[in-house]
């Protein structure tokens, strides 16, 4: 008999029995909405993670050669830790090495930073962060302007008190007020403000665009490390992954030959990209879908045991139009293709209708609380495979009871 | 049930002689139907039941055959093993030239639905679907293009005279109507034999008749027609008449014999 008949048949057999029919999808249902909710949500928190907090820390195609990784997303041990903390600082003499060390496409920057109070005369003094930058800064950042303009490669040089700040400090510092040529004091200096940069937005909370950014060789490094001669980071950005890795590798053997590191001691330095960012959350993504996945299927299990014994109703309600289906020339696998398309039809139907309710939920969700939610294309192929494998399942003993039955019993039965 | 001992041989018949000397030359092109010492048991609980015990017939194409008996003479099993739904434990059941007693599951399926066309006294229609649907069912499993289907379906409808009530569903359908829809059911496939079992035991007499006049027809137009009953005067309708008892053929004949030894008219044409 050809599939399309037997799903035709198995849709009239659900038309004519409602009621029956959605107690019978009830579990499959259910299990397919809290699948694509779940996986909806944890699918919305990655991409926060990757698009907003980390992308926005750590840009595309780059690196930064630091003491210790910057972004530790959970899973650092004490001792992990304690190693860190005894590694040598990165000094402003390591950035030339470096930088002579570097393929041709890329760019470099350098920064530091730390929390400072900043002082101006129109408001109270504001804590904010203030970050120490040289080299192309801003262009590896993708942190484009408001207002006003970047530092001149002569600033930089010279370490010429000017500032760049970041839109929080607008309104906090000069409360209804043009701050561009106006004068901000950090650690006694005064500094004039010649731009503001775009918003960064925010991630939990959590605001980008709360600091002041100086020439690193202004009076301000004082005030980012123990010693003036520190340096938190060198960023590397390159035009691709192919030259990203081989920076990544030429600024490695520098830096190993600068610390005289012998062949079998690890890297006491760190180089990290956005991807060795997101290797925890990477991990925990992995955990979180399975768990997420493991909880709807003891939903899912519970339909399709409620489907088998539906199925079975069914075969027994049936056993004459399978005898005379038989009579008629219906072979056992006909009879057995049958009660299979009709279980998978109705499990599928039933994930179907949990996929809507699942988007729906995941949404609503979205809406109500501060978790994301993206609903996985993959996901929703995932419930209808699901729905349609737990029909398939929990079809295959009742429809081969009814495949097997003898037609002559099966036509007596009234 | 009892179990039978080996009664005294029964009265067979010259003509049934006849038959069955020249069926034991050729299952062929001129029988559709042959018989060698069919034999089924069944076991009953440790007790074996002797249902068929060496049944020899055969059956010309275009014949239109009754086949009678007492309840317990074993007909319902014979009609089972001619219809391919069981299958004998000894002897061999030649249908249309295929020896069919020694096929599997899946073969005799193949055949019912090609050779056999099924009527029953309980018409066995599928209740949620309409008369074309139930008609169009043999061609389903035959593997017939839907359009095909559906032509062939109306085609056998409309030859039973239901040609305005298609749609129907079967419980919108009276006795005869429905009795008709399964007759056309079983011809939609183009069968060696129709089948009929106690096809007028849910009718009244009046519908009986009209049934009968439909089997009349199809017998004058070639069709070969095997059917069961416990009726004398429905299976006086047929041409040849043979009674089972004690899982053995008992008798034999043409219909004007049969007939005048029990005294019926014949029916009216």
């Amino acid at each position: 008999m050809p599939l399309i008949e037997a799903v035709r048949l198995a849709l009239q057999t659900l038309r004519v029995q409602k009621l029956k029919s959605f107690f019978t999808l009830a579990g499959v249902c259910i299990g397919v909405m809290f699948l694509i909710t779940v996986v909806s949500i944890i699918e919305g928190m990655g991409r926060y993670m990757k698009d907003d907090l980390v992308g926005k820390i750590i840009a595309i195609n780059s690196f930064e050669l630091r003491r210790q990784p910057n972004i530790n997303l959970g899973d650092v041990d004490q001792a992990e830790w304690e190693s860190w903390r005894r590694r040598p600082r990165l000094y402003i003499s390591d950035l030339l090495p470096v930088v002579e060390a570097l393929p041709e496409g890329t760019r470099w920057a350098q920064e530091s930073e730390s929390g400072v109070q900043v002082v101006s005369r129109y408001s109270r003094p504001r804590s904010t962060t203030a970050i120490g930058v040289d080299g192309d800064w801003f262009a590896i950042k993708k942190l484009g302007l408001r207002d006003g303009r970047e530092f001149t490669a002569q600033e930089l040089r010279q370490g010429e008190n000017v500032a760049i700040i970041g839109p929080d400090m607008v309104e906090r510092a000069f409360p209804g007020m043009d701050p561009i040529g106006r004068e901000l004091r950090v650690g006694g200096v005064p500094y004039r403000v010649i731009g503001i940069t775009e918003s960064r937005g925010s991630a939990f909370g959590i605001s980008f665009d709360n600091f002041i950014i100086a020439p690193w060789r202004s009076p301000i490094r004082k005030l980012l490390n123990p010693q003036p001669q520190m340096i938190d980071a060198i960023v590397v950005q390159a035009d691709n992954q192919q030259v990203l890795t081989e920076a990544k590798e030429r600024v490695r053997s520098v830096m190993r030959t600068r610390r005289a590191l012998r062949p079998n001691q690890p890297d006491n330095f760190s180089m990290e990209t956005s991807e060795s960012a997101l290797e925890f959350w990477n991990k925990l993504e992995g955990y979180l879908v399975m768990a997420g996945v493991a909880l709807p299927a003891i939903g899912l299990v519970v339909g399709a045991i409620v489907i088998m014994n539906i199925m079975l109703v069914a075969v027994a309600e049936r056993t004459r139009e399978i005898g005379i289906r038989k009579a008629l020339g219906a072979k056992r696998r006909d009879i057995l293709a049958q009660f299979l398309v009709e279980s998978a039809t109705l499990s599928t139907v039933g994930a179907m209708i949990g996929i809507g309710l699942g988007i729906g939920l995941a949404q609503t969700i979205a809406a109500l609380t501060p978790l994301p939610a993206s609903v996985a294309p993959w996901s929703i192929v995932l419930g209808v495979l699901v729905g349609g494998t737990v029909g398939i399942v929990s079809g295959v003993y009742p429809a081969s009871r009814a495949s097997r039955l003898d037609p002559i019993v099966a036509l007596r039965q009234e | 049930m009892s179990q039978h001992t080996e009664d005294a041989p029964l009265n067979i018949t010259a003509e049934r002689q006849a038959v069955v000397a020249s069926a034991g030359a050729a299952p062929g092109r001129e029988w559709v139907i042959v018989t060698r010492g069919l034999k089924r048991e069944y076991d009953m609980g440790g007790e074996i039941v002797r249902a068929l015990r060496g049944v020899d017939l055969a059956v010309r194409r275009n014949e239109y055959v009754a086949i009678m008996g007492p309840s317990g003479s074993g007909k319902s099993t014979f009609m089972n093993i001619i219809g391919c739904l069981d299958t004998p434990n000894e002897g061999e059941y030649w249908l249309n030239g295929q020896l069919v007693s020694t096929m599997r599951d899946d073969e005799l399926a193949r055949v019912r639905n090609k050779e056999i066309g099924f009527v029953f006294q309980t018409f066995n229609l599928l209740p949620r679907a309409t008369a074309l649907a139930n008609v169009e069912l043999p061609l389903v499993y035959a593997g017939v293009s839907a359009s095909e289907r559906k032509e062939r379906a109306m085609a056998a409808l409309e030859a039973v005279q239901l040609g305005q009530r298609v749609h129907h569903r079967p419980n919108e359908l009276s006795g005869g109507q429905r009795q008709r829809v399964a007759i056309a059911r079983a011809l939609v496939n183009r069968p060696s034999i129709l089948l009929a079992d106690e096809p007028t035991g849910n009718l009244d007499s009046q519908t009986s008749e009209e049934i009968m006049r439909v089997f009349e027809h199809l017998a004058d137009t070639g069709q070969t027609v095997i059917m069961v009953t416990h009726e004398p005067d429905i299976a006086a309708h047929a041409r040849r008449v043979v009674v089972l008892r004690d899982g053995q053929i008992a008798s034999d004949e043409k219909r004007e014999k049969f007939t005048e030894k029990l005294g019926l008219s014949l029916p009216q044409k």
